[in-house]
């Protein structure tokens, strides 16, 4: 095999659409990066900020958040409640010193199957590209060297 | 660790052993989870078969298993399969966890080292979320029993008579003053060539007569709220400007109209109605409409004619729209198709070349009830055509279009032709990419055709065109052509064409799909359960379709649609009582702090203050489990069952168990 970096990608998706969306591209045969592996909530509304600080401390190199289109909610408007979270969720990570671009919200339906299988790609390279992320917060916000600032501000 | 876990590695036949190695997966579940529970791991060829449901069910009784993870497909297809079989074993079914190695994992990747390798990583997810399950009890609601049916063409017809002949009431929703749909445009239906309206109009007749069910015509469903058993729906009920309790549907306002407008609808664009009107004598129900859109007095303040001679004082020019509310347990949606817009393709000639029709103009010019009064005549009215030309899959099969079949067109190519034959004696070429006549009697049908004398030309017409190139084409429509069958080009002069459009959803599907909460297809028809297993209900229980909107289909299918959708809602609503989801947030009131922030977050008004108390609570009955009120709480005071907080955690920690970092360094 390769020596180049498989990231882990630790993927939230809705019940309703995204997950079917990867039904859907499975049903239809489509070969896509392994590298992600997903979680089913009933809505992306579900996705508590806790979860996604959870996959990065325990391994995960990049987080993917799905829902339904806007407007397609099943309940509503509860992915609109997510992508409100999901802005607050990036610039906490900001913070920590985790790159914005470990994270990636991504709307699809159930129908397209396809798209999710293409920009789980895309976002595999990106994060491939950002490299290992290595963060274990109980030691402290030291690991990633671009945190340094920070770190410097909090010790 | 006091949980006994038993894990289940199906092969799904190759589906999942050709690309994960299943017996590794096993092996290695029972030997590198076993610290975290595991008791015993096995992989069978088919876990969803009753064979390997009793492999699940032994173990439960003989190992007395607390927790069951089976490795198979999604768990949209089977979770209920293996929930259902650990109840039957004694075993709580919400103690059971399905996680997808095949649509997630075998399925979209080849090499089997990775397969292996990440179906491991799922599974540890599944086990280490199992462990916090809990033993729940589904929710039981009262079913109301009424069924809402939108949509009046044959499936909903059938849906609706289906229902209210087994004693429950139905309340049907038409968007158009007349039930009916597309079938009472036609003269006569493949294969049988039966009167259309001979056979449609006694069943219309029954459901505006049916003491069950309750027809609101003109009408359309502005708002959805509630959920399987208690849905509230509000219905708009255009004003019709007619006072349906006086109206004895004499229509003499009809015949005294000056107005007279071009009906696009029902007489598809070739025939004219008034401004009030009933699109078609059989009309169901029988009271007109005033479309005030074109009505005299509504553009100009003048006019009144029809109030004028209404012996009934009928007329109500102030009339408002007005919205309905109505509970219902079941919803069936029947909303049917449209035509492909045969403009979208400039070459064929519509509408620029005055004899080339669409296969809906064709059905209102060869109906005896039509404006030609069922003669096949050319746009001058009189003159019958020695020739015409019948394009099949016009919009269809072709990726610049709709990529599908459209199922009927061929079919109705034939009947077309068989009534051009036998009406005018014309000579008729049919021009085709495939015959297919699938169906009890098509081939037949199409064997007939073939006796009759029919030209059947094979290939892609490339052109339709009045230039003339050859002797003989002069004041011809020519069909441009490749004849693959002979290899050849040829022009083809005829006098009329019909063009064989397609069927498409109806350009406002996705609207209808987004207000009861389903989902289209990428072509825009609206998705089943199950494309095989379960083609009339939806992923939204409680809501079935019927007919076209789920793909183009035959008269004989779109009934049979209806009737299935018929019995589901009956059967459920002869259980009396639903069991549902017990996906339910819950607030826990000690560790409430009042805060307030999850109440404007539930869009079904389920969490409620209590003032006194300062505390929130979730109504169980209103709730709908999405969790975004758990995720929103700053003080973890609320729970969701079958989606904690612990579940999803210790499922992240799971999945990276194994990290697909580590694979690299397994031998491939
Ligand atoms: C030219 C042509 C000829 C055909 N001939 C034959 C034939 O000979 N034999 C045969 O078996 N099949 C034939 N078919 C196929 C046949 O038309 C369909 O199988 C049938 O119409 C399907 O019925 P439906 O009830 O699903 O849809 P529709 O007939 O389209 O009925 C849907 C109904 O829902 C209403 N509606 C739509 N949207 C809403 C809304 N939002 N709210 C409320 N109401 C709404 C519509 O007004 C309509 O009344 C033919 C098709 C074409 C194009
Ligand atoms: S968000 Fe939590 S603490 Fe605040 S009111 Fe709701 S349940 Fe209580
Ligand atoms: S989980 Fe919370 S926000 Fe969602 S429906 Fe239930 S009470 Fe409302
Ligand atoms: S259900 Fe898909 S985002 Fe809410």
């Amino acid at each position: 095999m390769t020596d180049t970096f498989e990231p882990t990608i630790i993927g939230f998706t809705c019940n309703w659409c995204s997950y079917r969306a990867a039904d859907m591209a499975g049903t239809a045969r489509i070969k896509y990066a392994p590298n992600v592996r997903l979680i089913r909530l009933m809505c992306s509304g579900r996705l508590d900020p806790t979860f996604v600080l959870k996959a990065f401390a325990s391994g995960a190199d990049g987080v993917l958040v799905s829902g339904c289109h806007p407007g397609d909610c099943h309940y509503v408007e509860q992915n609109y409640k997510a992508m409100r979270r999901f802005y607050l969720i990036k610039r906490l990570l900001a913070q920590m010193g985790i790159e914005p671009g470990r994270i990636k919200l991504l709307w699809a339906s159930a129908a397209e199957g396809a798209i999710l299988a293409n920009e789980i790609n895309k976002f595999t390279e990106e994060v491939r590209a950002l490299g290992p992320l290595h963060w274990n917060p109980t030691q402290g916000i030291e690991a990633p060297a671009h945190a340094q600032p920070l770190v410097e501000v909090t010790a | 660790m006091s949980e006994k876990i038993g894990v289940y590695v199906c092969h799904c036949g190759t589906n999942i052993a050709g690309t994960v190695d299943v017996e590794d997966v096993a092996k290695w579940a029972a030997e590198q989870l076993k610290h975290r529970g595991v008791v015993i791991a096995r992989d069978y060829k088919f876990m969803c078969s009753s064979l390997g449901q009793e492999l699940i069910q032994k173990d439960i009784q003989e190992l007395g298993l607390t927790r069951v993870v089976v490795a198979a497909c999604s768990p949209h297809l089977h979770e209920r399969t293996f929930r259902t079989a650990c109840k039957n074993a004694g075993l709580n079914p919400y103690l059971c966890e399905l996680v997808s190695i095949r649509e997630q994992c075998s399925w979209i990747h080849a090499d089997k080292v990775v397969g292996t390798e990440k179906s491991k990583a799922i599974l540890s997810g599944g086990v280490e979320r199992v462990i916090w399950h809990e033993a729940l009890e589904p929710l039981r609601v009262p079913i109301h029993p009424a069924t809402l049916v939108v949509g009046g063409g044959i499936a909903g017809i059938q849906a609706a008579l289906e229902i209210a002949d087994a004693g429950f009431p139905v309340i049907m929703v038409e968007r158009e003053p007349s039930i009916g749909g597309h079938m009472a445009q036609f003269d006569k239906t493949f294969p049988t060539l039966d009167c259309s309206a001979c056979i449609l109009t006694p069943k219309m007749v029954d459901v505006g007569n049916h003491p069950n069910i309750k027809l609101l015509s003109w009408a359309e469903v502005t708002k959805v709220d509630g959920y399987v058993g208690n849905f509230q729906v509000v219905v708009k009920q255009k004003a019709r400007c007619v006072v349906t309790e006086l109206c004895t549907g004499c229509g003499i306002c009809v015949e005294k109209c000056p107005k007279k407008v071009v009906d696009d609808v029902f007489e598809a664009g070739l025939g004219k109605r008034k401004a009030i009107y009933t699109p078609f004598p059989q009309a169901v129900p029988k009271y007109p409409v005033l479309d005030r859109e074109n009505c005299t007095y509504f553009i100009k303040g003048t006019c009144k004619a029809c109030e004028k001679f209404c012996p009934t004082g009928a007329i109500d020019f102030n009339q408002k729209d007005e919205y309905l509310q109505f509970d219902v347990g079941q919803i069936i949606l029947a909303t049917g198709w449209e035509l492909f817009d045969v403009r979208r393709i400039p070459q064929y000639g519509y509408g620029r070349l005055p004899n080339v029709l669409t296969s809906l103009e064709f059905e209102r010019l060869s109906n005896a009830a039509g404006p030609t009064g069922g003669k096949i005549v050319m746009k001058d009215g009189v003159t019958a055509p020695k020739s015409v030309g019948i394009v099949h899959c016009v919009g269809s099969r072709d990726k610049n279009y709709n990529a599908y079949c459209s199922s009927i067109c061929c079919m109705q190519s034939l009947k077309f032709a068989h009534l051009v034959h036998e009406r005018t004696g014309a000579e008729v070429h049919n021009f085709y990419i495939d015959i297919r006549t699938p169906s009890k009697g098509y081939e037949e049908f199409y064997q007939r055709l073939l006796e009759e004398g029919t030209h059947f030309v094979r290939g892609k017409v490339a052109d339709i065109t009045n230039s003339v190139r050859l002797p003989g084409e002069e004041g011809k429509l020519v069909i441009q052509v490749e004849d693959t069958l002979i290899g050849k080009q040829r022009r083809i002069p005829v006098d009329m064409v019909i063009l064989s459009a397609g069927l498409e959803p109806r350009h406002d599907t996705k609207e209808v799909a987004r207000l009861f909460g389903l989902s289209c297809s990428a072509d825009g028809w609206m998705i089943e359960r199950h494309p095989k297993l379960d083609p009339v209900a939806t992923m939204t229980d409680g809501i079935m379709i019927a007919g076209c909107l789920q793909g183009p289909k035959d008269i004989p299918a779109s009934v049979a649609q209806g009737a299935a959708a018929a019995a589901r809602v009956v059967g459920k609503i002869q259980q009396k009582e639903i069991s549902i989801e017990p996906v339910r947030a819950t607030v826990n009131q000690d560790k409430c702090s009042g805060c307030r922030i999850c109440n404007n977050l539930c869009p079904f008004n389920a969490i409620l203050y209590h003032e006194d108390r300062m505390v929130s609570e979730v109504n169980p009955a209103l709730c709908q489990g999405c969790g975004t009120c758990v995720a929103a709480c700053p003080a973890g005071a609320i729970t969701g069952t079958g989606f904690s907080n612990e579940q999803v955690l210790a499922q992240i920690e799971g999945l990276l168990m194994l990290n697909v970092k580590r694979m690299e360094t397994i031998p491939a």
